[in-house]
């Protein structure tokens, strides 16, 4: 994920869009080719307002100076589409709840038409209102053609929200499979034992509810 | 110690709230005004200084002399703090500032007073080495502020580290090639910086230029306010009512007007005074000649820098950038900032601001000695502190260093008036330097609520916030300790022993 979102070069292998191979060196690279990263953290600064998050590094400028008009309109907006309660656009993002942080976190990702959106642990720090919320976004998204990649260890958002499951184990990719494909024991199981489904046994299966 | 007992903090809740309800229209009113309301602490504070004194001094301390050179004295550290808030604010510290102050001291009055005249051949009193020494000593200051800039961004070494260096290497470098000598006089227009006279040449604007100035920097300040409200309307966003744009408006030019007026105020010594009006065949009136000084050339220059680093820092994606390293570097990086070429590009700022400082105060001296800015990253850093720049980084404005930079001048030259030593002055401004800070930190904790993921970072930054928090853990253990539920040492040591006696035991 870090490499995809161009916060860490890659070690080896080659990333491809649309067929493409592509070179992502740096973060803003990622950005030009329509990658989009939620990170746990949300990676927000906490000083400056929502705005000024919204288009960190991607300021819009009128004579080349910041235009902070336009980014607070622009910014209202989106996040108006998220989350119509938002209010706060002058106050520093360390005074916001979790929820809306991550709003401000979202918005920046889905504000430059992004095409690939990558979603780490986008729950994790929410209540169950607003994780419906983010639920009825990422459904939302999905509809609209974006590719989500979701990392979350909730099966339960992975069986609602995903079509296609990636399980790794200890850093090593253990298998990919359609969610139609399979139950969310073989799920569990390739999560706890590390196996593919085609290698759980009946044994497995009943250790892991044992 | 203070524990708190509940039967005496419930009143004292009460009477809290009863005097907030008495403010509120008040608080609500400040709302509307949106202005800073620490900078218009800071105003307070600084007015209350400067009563205070005044009283104290017998009416001595509000004259127009002391005033206008309190702002002379002023200006030297007030330009050079505006470059430190972006250092800070981007978690970093430069502590070479004085050292480069008088390396670049140094050399520019070995440009304007040996290299020039002499090893050039071109003599002295040149019409174009003012200019020429100050545009080089300015680049020579960006450079190896710059310099000590890419250590610490491109080689990793902590900025502190990198600065203390060179606090030793400038420092030691100008007695390598100055071998000690002070260097004089300088050129009489370099001269003017400093805000002295030349015969009857004067380092100030005068009376006209003055009201000039003042006038233009009003029309400037509404002009802003229109143009901002107009961009504000255009997205329908809300706008501050109209009285209290007015009120922000009028005080921001009548401090300006103020400004000029006591500049004006304060007359030009008698004996220059006297030979002005020989030159220009003006007849001295019995009462004495008064003829107005003018704002002073080193508060016109702090002036400017301010209006730029302001602007650098607000208005254009370099200053957000600093901001937005100071509030979280990760954060920045992930955002495709360039955090190095920002962070080395603040150090060479520094650095030239550093030495319009330094011609500056070679100016106002007419020589450059080895000990020139020595201690003066103390007062700088001090300065932008005081101003409520927050060594957690990310917070800090530059007007606010400025007044820092009052602030401290106009304790010390209180103090002077008051025939304080200058122990006691140090003890004075050391002590004012931790409240201003330990006020600065509480209004931080008040700021958000202690999730501790987020406070991480500013807990290594701040130990005294570490240890505030582990003060409240330490009442919670006790409290916890007292009801039984927590095992207190002499409890623990029981079970220690209990366990020892039933499975055996090799520790003594």
């Amino acid at each position: 994920m870090r490499t995809l979102s161009g916060a860490r070069p890659p070690d080896s292998g080659q990333i491809a869009i649309n067929s493409q191979p592509v070179t992502i060196g740096n973060p803003r690279d990622a950005k030009a080719l329509g990658i989009e990263t939620i990170y746990q953290t949300l990676a927000l600064a906490d000083n400056l307002d929502a705005p000024a998050n919204v288009f960190l590094g991607r300021e819009v400028t009128a004579a080349t100076t910041l235009d902070d008009a336009a980014m607070e309109s622009a910014t209202r907006k989106v996040i108006g589409r998220l989350n119509p309660n938002f209010k706060n656009f002058k106050a520093p993002v360390l005074r916001l709840s979790g929820g809306q942080r991550q709003a401000v976190a979202i918005a920046r990702a889905i504000h430059f038409n992004a095409r690939v959106l990558i979603m780490d642990e986008p729950t994790a720090a929410l209540g169950p209102a607003e994780t419906a919320q983010v639920h009825t976004l990422i459904r939302q998204l999905k509809s609209e053609g974006i590719g989500i990649f979701l990392v979350s260890h909730d099966i339960h958002d992975v069986f609602d929200l995903s079509e296609r499951i990636s399980v790794m184990y200890h850093g090593k990719l253990v298998g990919t499979v359609n969610k139609n494909d399979v139950t969310t024991d073989e799920v569990l199981g390739m999560i706890i034992l590390g196996k593919p489904p085609t290698k759980l046994t009946q044994q497995d299966l009943a250790e892991l509810h044992g | 110690m203070g524990v708190s007992v509940p039967t005496q903090a419930a009143p004292e809740r009460g009477t809290q709230t009863r005097i907030g309800a008495a403010f509120a229209p008040a608080m609500s009113a400040l709302r509307s005004l949106e202005v800073d309301t620490r900078l218009l602490g800071m105003l307070g504070a600084l007015l209350l200084i400067w009563v205070g004194f005044n009283i104290l001094s017998g009416g001595t301390f509000l004259s127009a002399r002391n005033l206008w050179n309190l702002s002379v004295q002023s200006a030297s550290i007030a330009i050079m703090a505006t470059g430190m808030v972006l250092i800070i604010v981007s978690r970093n510290i430069d502590l070479s500032v004085g050292s480069m102050l008088g390396f670049l001291g140094y050399t520019m009055a070995m440009i304007q007073a040996v290299w020039i005249p002499n090893d050039l051949g071109f003599g002295h009193e040149q019409p174009l080495t003012w200019i020429i020494t100050l545009v080089l000593g300015i680049a020579l200051g960006a450079l190896i502020g710059g310099l000590q800039g890419f250590v610490v961004a491109y080689g990793g070494v902590p900025s502190f580290i990198v600065t203390l260096g060179g606090l030793l290497v400038w420092r030691g470098l100008i007695f390598r090639y100055a071998q000690g000598q002070t260097i004089a006089p300088m050129e009489s227009t370099f001269q003017m910086l400093g805000g002295g006279t030349v015969g009857t040449r004067v380092g100030a604007l005068g009376e006209w230029p003055s009201w000039t100035l003042g006038i233009v920097l009003c029309l400037a300040i509404v002009y802003l306010q229109i143009s901002s409200r107009r961009r504000r309307r255009r997205y329908a966003f809300p706008v501050r009512p109209l009285w209290a744009e007015g009120l922000v408006g009028a005080v921001s030019c009548g401090i300006v007007l103020g400004v000029v007026w006591v500049a004006n105020s304060y007359p030009l010594p008698v004996n220059v005074a006297l030979q002005y009006a020989e030159e220009h065949g003006i007849t001295v009136p019995p009462g004495g000649l008064f003829i107005p000084t003018g704002v002073a050339f080193p508060v016109l220059i702090m002036l400017i820098v301010t209006l730029v680093v302001t602007f650098l820092a607000t208005r254009r994606r370099f200053g957000r950038y600093v901001y937005a390293i100071g509030g979280n570097p990760d954060a920045a990086a992930l955002a495709g900032i360039n955090v190095r070429r920002t962070i080395m590009l603040t150090f060479a700022l520094m650095g030239s601001l550093a030495a319009i400082s330094a011609a500056v105060q070679t100016a106002r001296l007419n020589a450059a000695v080895t000990n020139l800015g020595v201690q003066n990253e103390l007062d700088v850093i001090s300065a932008a502190v005081i101003g409520g720049t927050s060594f957690s980084g990310g917070i800090g404005t530059v007007p606010g260093a400025i007044l820092g930079a009052v602030v401290m001048q106009s304790l010390r030259s209180g103090m002077v008036l008051l025939l304080v030593d200058s122990p006691t002055q140090d003890i004075v401004v050391g002590l004012v330097l931790v409240v201003a800070v330990g006020h600065a930190d509480a209004d931080d904790t008040d700021a958000g609520p202690g999730d501790p993921a987020r406070t991480a970072g500013r807990d290594a930054q701040h130990p005294g916030l570490l240890w505030r928090r582990a003060r409240g853990r330490r009442r919670v253990d006790r409290s916890l300790r007292r009801r039984g539920r927590w095992p207190c040492r002499r409890q623990r040591r029981r079970q220690v022993d209990a366990h020892a006696d039933a499975f055996g035991s090799a520790t003594t």
